[in-house]
């Protein structure tokens, strides 16, 4: 079983996912924001490798990419950054990648050393599930697992084949966009999970504009088994950037919450 | 995807899951109209009377003697406009009424496709919106205020380098979250499939007529068919009717900027490597670790760090080569052929007239050589004047 059905099972309510664009806004700081949020009792960490033209990305994480690349973030220094993060603390972590980054590292090699730093799934941004076959062999070979998305207007045959290629957990984008925050939850989420459950046994995962606890209870509350929080969280660096304290304590009070609406309600089971 | 868009190991349709659907709508609705006997009909009218096709094929006298050897110009300067775009705006545009759309969006670098999709966008009667990085709308302030004259909303992209490739990101952005009722009107043979395909179809006409025009006024095909390279749309245009003449040599001309030794330049298939932009695997100019690099280049249209996937393959496969020229090349060759020929040839196209230059001397008299005046240099004077300062 995956390391993700693993921890699904046992954790008896979603899991929180925050998200981080490794080396924003530099890479002491990064390190020091991801372990404040694995403190504050994040399940998973999804983590992002920063790429000059990040087109499925909104406004907040291209500005996150721009200033971890201009703080010196490289593909080999991001793995090394993940290195650190598991030592500091065994905890899952997907990988959010641009496909051109893999290409010029060398797939094989990229995927080895991420598994060595610890890394447990990669997810490539730019790659459909039709191409599927460039990279999940490599993914697999190197015992990681694969994550691919699941959009809103997806036909139900794309969403088979990506429930049968997927090996880790299947990334489900609540609205039509890039990332990036949202007032209010897009009406598709509840629907598009459900028809997920109904259709396969893969962990699916909630992603993309979602900003406070109670977008994760609502998604939490639609059966997802793993609430990603990208946009809001890396906000609060971009607010902050003069005052790395003020980041951390805005990180740490927002996980916080985050995970008890997540646990509230919940009697822990077993 | 019903078909695959692969030249070689190039192309394909790299994109995030979500702007699936949309490509396969285009890719769909091209099938269904390309051939379809109203839409061939109403698109061929429209070339004709609309933007002024068949272009000439002129024989530029003055700038043969000068180089010493044969030149034809197909004159695409000529169209509505001022350029080649028009041709795929209209081929698009028209393809987008055809599949019921009421909202375009485009990207622009030079501001040539964002003029032509505004034009069409007027004549249509869409909602139109360009994409244009904040450094060009600087530098090709004119066509800006065309675009809005024709109705546009031109929205000014600050990410990144500010100029095509983070206008190619926004309006890619924009789509994602739109694409229920708007059709991205996409400028160049790149990005993901089936923009390439579509693209060189409707610039397709370039190369048939221009063929056709050499063995009307020549009696004989040209030994060389020269176009500049920044996208590769014009390029692929006129090449397209070529490709199955082995005797013809094709050459791509690309902006070699302040020289192909610094890193100011957009000279993507002369020294770049392969990669993965905007959709389509091709060569890019990218740093060691795969970050896309700033392009700097005299002329906003070819300020591209990638190219069309089709390039890429010709590149590999030999049947056409690339080559590049300086920015100072560019401007000298702008000069000299307005004084020769009385035309102002877009900085793009000057490009390709300046790697003619480069061929003085190594060509027997009686080669004829081709060139795609790709567009007309009227915006470029201020340009021009700044540079010569």
């Amino acid at each position: 079983m995956s390391v993700y059905q693993n921890l699904f099972k046992t954790l008896h309510r979603a899991a929180l996912i925050p998200f981080f664009v490794i080396g924003d806004p530099d890479e002491t700081t990064s390190f020091e924001l991801v372990k404040t949020a694995i403190d504050a009792g994040a399940d998973v960490l999804e983590l992002g490798i920063p790429f000059s033209d990040p087109v499925a990305d909104g406004p907040t994480i291209q500005k996150a990419d721009i200033r971890a690349l201009a703080s010196g973030m490289t593909p080999a220094r991001a793995i090394a950054f993940i290195q650190r993060v598991t030592a500091y603390r065994p905890i899952p972590i997907g990988l959010l990648v641009y496909y051109n980054l893999l290409i010029q590292y060398g797939m094989e090699k990229f995927f080895t050393d991420f598994k060595a730093a610890g890394g447990t799934s990669v997810l490539v941004a730019d790659l459909s599930i039709d191409d599927a076959d460039e990279i999940a062999p490599l993914v697999q070979k190197a015992g990681l697992e694969t994550v691919f998305m699941v959009t809103p207007n997806m036909t139900e045959e794309r969403i088979k084949e990506v429930a049968c290629r997927t090996t880790g957990f299947i990334y489900t984008v609540s609205l039509l966009g890039t990332t990036g925050e949202r007032s209010a939850l897009s009406d598709a989420v509840r629907p598009l999970v459900q028809k997920l459950k109904a259709l396969t046994d893969k962990p699916v995962c909630v992603g993309f504009g979602i900003s406070t606890p109670e977008h994760a209870k609502e998604v939490a509350a639609a059966g997802a088994d793993g609430v990603i929080i990208g946009s809001r969280i890396v906000k609060f660096i971009e607010s902050n950037l003069t005052d790395p304290a003020a980041m951390k304590s805005q990180v740490a009070d927002f996980v916080g919450n985050v995970k008890r609406s997540l646990q509230g309600g919940t009697c822990p089971r077993g | 995807m019903k078909l695959k868009g692969r030249y070689g190991s190039f192309g394909g349709f790299y994109v995030p899951e979500v702007l699936i659907p949309a490509l396969e709508d285009i890719e769909a609705g091209f099938e269904r109209f390309r051939d379809d006997p109203a839409f061939v009909a109403e698109l061929d009218e429209l070339y004709r009377n609309y933007a002024g096709r068949p272009t000439p094929l002129y024989h530029a006298k003055r700038f043969s003697e000068l180089v010493g050897f044969q030149v034809y110009v197909k004159r695409e300067d000529l169209l509505h406009g001022g350029a080649h775009k028009v041709n795929n705006a209209l081929g698009q545009g028209l393809l987008a009424r055809y599949m019921g759309k009421k909202k375009i969006i485009a990207e622009t670098g030079a501001g040539q496709h964002g003029l032509a999709t505004a034009m069409i966008g007027a004549l249509f009667g869409f909602e139109t919106k360009i994409f244009m990085g904040s450094i060009d709308i600087a530098r090709q302030n004119v066509n800006v205020h065309k675009m809005k004259l024709c109705g546009a909303e031109v929205v000014s992209v600050t990410g990144g380098s500010c100029t095509l490739k983070d206008a190619i990101n926004d309006a890619l952005r924009y789509w994602t979250a739109h694409i229920d009722d708007t059709f991205y009107l996409f400028g160049t043979a790149g990005g993901p499939h089936p923009f390439p395909m579509i693209v060189r179809h409707f610039q397709s006409p370039i190369g048939r007529e221009a063929r056709q025009q050499c063995l009307e006024q020549i009696g004989r095909l040209p030994d060389i068919v020269t176009a500049c390279v920044g996208g590769g749309s014009n390029a692929i245009g006129i090449f397209s009717g070529f490709l199955d003449d082995k005797s013809v040599r094709l050459v791509g001309v690309e902006g070699g900027g302040k020289g192909l030794n610094t890193h100011e330049h957009c000279a993507t298939l002369t020294v770049g490597s392969v990669g993965i932009l905007h959709g389509a695997r091709t060569y890019l100019l990218q740093d060691e670790n795969g970050q896309i690099r700033e392009t700097e280049c005299i002329s906003a249209g070819l300020d591209y760090p990638g190219v069309g996937p089709e390039h890429s393959y010709l590149k590999d496969s030999g049947r056409a080569q690339y080559t590049a020229v300086t920015d100072k090349h560019v401007v000298d060759v702008f000069n000299t052929f307005t004084r020769c020929e009385g035309i102002l040839p877009a900085l793009e196209s000057s490009h390709a007239l300046a790697w003619l230059v480069t061929q003085k001397g190594k060509l027997p008299k009686d080669t004829v050589a081709v060139i795609n005046l790709s567009g007309r240099g009227d915006k470029d004077v201020g340009i021009i004047e700044q540079y010569t300062k």
